[in-house]
């Protein structure tokens, strides 16, 4: 709640900020000199131990992050050392030709997410408003831990079905965009368009597996943003003749759209580190995706998973180095992420 | 006793009376648009009856035969200690109350002697024509005070040019007592006002879908003094021009800002009733009941 400009009203009009935010009694002047008094609060033995419990646990949180950024750092300098920056823009992997770097699979991962994104947003968001604002709420609490139990699925078994299952079927669909679109839209095109086997093994399937996995978690987290849109607005919106649909346009999406960016973020974040999944559906290939309905694609997570099994001294720490620039984005988008959310009315409470 | 009889005499001449320029120049909107019985011509003042409305959250019963005629161009404050009802009252009449789940009732809720809730009504419109004014000011604090006074229209449906709505902003803030205060900062954030004047502001809010009625819940129970005095100003103004209905636990307030007053109460194993109703001085002044005189004197709730 901020202050009001007082430099506009008018004298009478002047009414005095309503919670007294500022400093207010605290600043009252010592007996002694007029200087701040140094406040010494007791302590219990009970709370010293709570506070030295808890603050140990919290600060772990700093310490693991900080290993395994060292980990990465000193696993990954002996192949850094190999190629200098040009491990960033480095399209090939082989290392023992000491040609390496993250040039073609890190777009083909932010492809895939990319992809991945453009289905689940739209559904995950379209559930979540559905659920926390038309569910009848006997529904409503089934839906809830129907989409917390699809986050509960392991990845693997995501990643077979998308495999055994998705893959047969949804060849139909991908050769429908390529002709139908293809003439418009250039990078839906094939190589050998009349073969099924063109279309399987894509990006697209990778990222079409990919969304259902972060859809649980962007809803869930839209959801529960959603629903702590105040009541007094809601009413206030209803109050002048709103309808529903109404209401959420003016209050529960302004109220929710910090939460929504977070949440899509940290969906990102999500799509561009899934392994195991997008390792059993890509054939991998490096170069950058330019035509993500057909066979090959890539990303770092499965390329390490890949290859780890196989790699020598120099290899694996080629791998821990693509590791390190993976780790980087993922913190990078899941921080900013979060300051959108903590920065929004999303995450605070509103009027008082 | 339970009923007031409707004091024709005073609305009638205030309806009269009111010089047409005070009123906002075109009344279209929401009344012609809802009212199957032609409300909200030039002028015209609605009426607001509820017959034997009884009231249930589940199976407790918070009301029960509540008859209250409300008159045009009045304000009827509802007077009461708190859980007596009242509120719950004030929501049934613009149908807020059923979107508490398990909010039942009876009886009806005639305006301009057309039940509001007969089936096939859309809620929407009746809230249309009955706004309402909440006891925590509820603006939407992103918005900018412009769009807040005109949310209402694109709410409600309601199309309006540009020159209508800059119109609106002005007649309705003025109605409302914010407008001096705010003209230079229309395009600020509704939030960024302090508490008497967020609630000014729904104040405006609910006066530019030009509703017939204004239902107030406590509308100064959040404020501060100063605050409380603008707002009653405003009611008094709005005195006239719509028929008001408000909650209030001030007894003051209701004696200076009413002409009528009802007096509700309950006990713990009864629901709410209208103990006493009827003209505002008499009910302060020279109550029938022992109980009202109790009430109004302060012995009790």
């Amino acid at each position: 709640m901020s202050t009001i400009d007082a430099g506009v009203g008018l004298a009478e009009d002047l009414f005095g900020p309503t919670p007294p935010t500022g400093p207010g009694p605290a600043a009252a002047p010592a007996p002694g000199g007029d200087t701040p008094i140094k406040i010494i609060p007791g302590v219990s033995r009970g709370d010293r131990i709570f506070r030295v419990l808890f603050r140990s646990a919290g600060l772990s949180v700093f310490a693991i992050m900080g290993l395994i950024a060292l980990f990465l750092i000193i696993r990954g300098a002996q192949a850094l050392r190999i190629t200098g920056w040009s491990f960033l823009t480095e399209q090939r992997w082989q290392t023992e030709a000491a040609r390496f770097g993250v040039g073609a699979v890190l777009p083909d991962g932010i492809i895939i997410a990319v992809i991945a994104l453009l289905i689940a947003v739209p559904v995950a968001l379209s559930a979540a408003l559905w659920i926390s604002e038309y569910a009848p709420s006997g529904l409503r609490r089934t839906l809830i831990s129907l989409v917390d139990l699809m986050a509960a699925v392991p990845s693997i078994v995501y990643g077979l079905w998308g495999l055994v299952f998705l893959t047969p079927r949804i060849i139909g669909f991908e050769r429908w965009l390529s002709t139908h679109l293809g003439g418009v839209l250039p990078f839906l095109k094939v190589r050998n368009p009349e073969i099924a086997t063109s279309y399987t093994q894509s990006a697209f399937i990778a990222g079409v597996v990919v969304a259902l996995m972060i859809i649980p978690v962007v809803c869930s987290l839209s959801r529960e943003v959603f629903s702590q849109a105040p009541t007094g607005e809601r009413e206030g919106a209803y109050a002048l003749g709103s309808t529903r649909w109404g209401m959420v346009r003016t209050v529960v999406l302004p109220f929710g759209r910090g939460g929504m960016i977070g949440a899509v973020m940290l969906g990102f974040g999500r799509a561009m580190g899934e392994t195991i999944a997008v390792a059993l559906i890509i054939s991998p290939v490096f170069a950058v995706t330019s035509h993500p309905l057909q066979a090959g694609g890539n990303s770092i997570s499965s390329l390490i998973a890949l290859r780890y099994g196989e790699s020598d001294k120099v290899a694996l720490s080629a791998l821990m180095a693509a590791g390190l620039v993976l780790f980087a984005i993922t913190l990078l988008v899941n921080m900013v992420a979060s300051a959108i959310i903590s920065r929004s009315r999303s995450g605070a409470a509103t009027n008082e | 006793m339970t009923e007031i009889e409707e004091h024709g005499g005073v609305a009638t001449a205030s309806a009269a009376d009111a010089p047409t320029e005070q009123l906002p120049p075109v009344r279209p909107g929401p009344g012609s648009a809802a009212g199957p019985d032609g409300a909200g011509a030039v002028g015209r003042l609605s009426s607001l009856e509820t017959r034997d409305l009884s009231a249930w959250f589940g199976d407790h019963k918070v009301l029960e035969r509540v008859s209250l005629t409300m008159a045009p161009g009045e304000v009827t404050a509802l007077i009461g200690p708190s859980g007596c009802g009242k509120s719950t009252y004030l929501r049934i009449l613009n149908r807020m109350h059923e979107m508490v789940k398990s909010a039942q009732l009876a009886g009806q809720v005639l305006l301009d002697g057309a039940d509001i809730y007969s089936p096939g009504r859309r809620p929407a419109d009746v809230r249309a024509r009955v706004g309402m004014v909440f006891q925590r000011p509820n603006p939407f604090p992103a918005m900018s005070i412009y769009d807040n006074v005109v949310s209402g229209l694109k709410l409600a449906g309601i199309r309006a040019g540009k020159a209508r709505r800059d119109e609106l902003v002005e007649t309705s803030l003025t109605q409302a007592g914010l407008w001096i205060e705010v003209r230079n900062r229309l395009r600020a954030p509704g939030g960024a006002l302090s508490g008497g004047q967020q609630q000014r502001l729904c104040i405006a809010r609910s006066l530019a879908v030009e509703p017939d009625v204004l239902l107030m819940d406590e509308p100064c129970s959040a404020l501060d003094p100063t605050s409380t005095r603008r707002v009653e100003e405003t009611i008094a103004d709005l005195r006239g021009r719509l028929t008001i209905v408000i909650v209030t636990h001030n007894m003051q307030q209701a004696a200076r800002v009413s002409q009528s007053c009802a007096f509700f109460l309950a006990t713990h194993d009864t629901p709410g009733r209208i103990v006493e109703a009827g003209p505002t001085r008499q009910l302060f002044e020279d109550p029938q009941d022992e109980r009202t005189s109790d009430y109004v004197n302060g012995r009790f709730g």
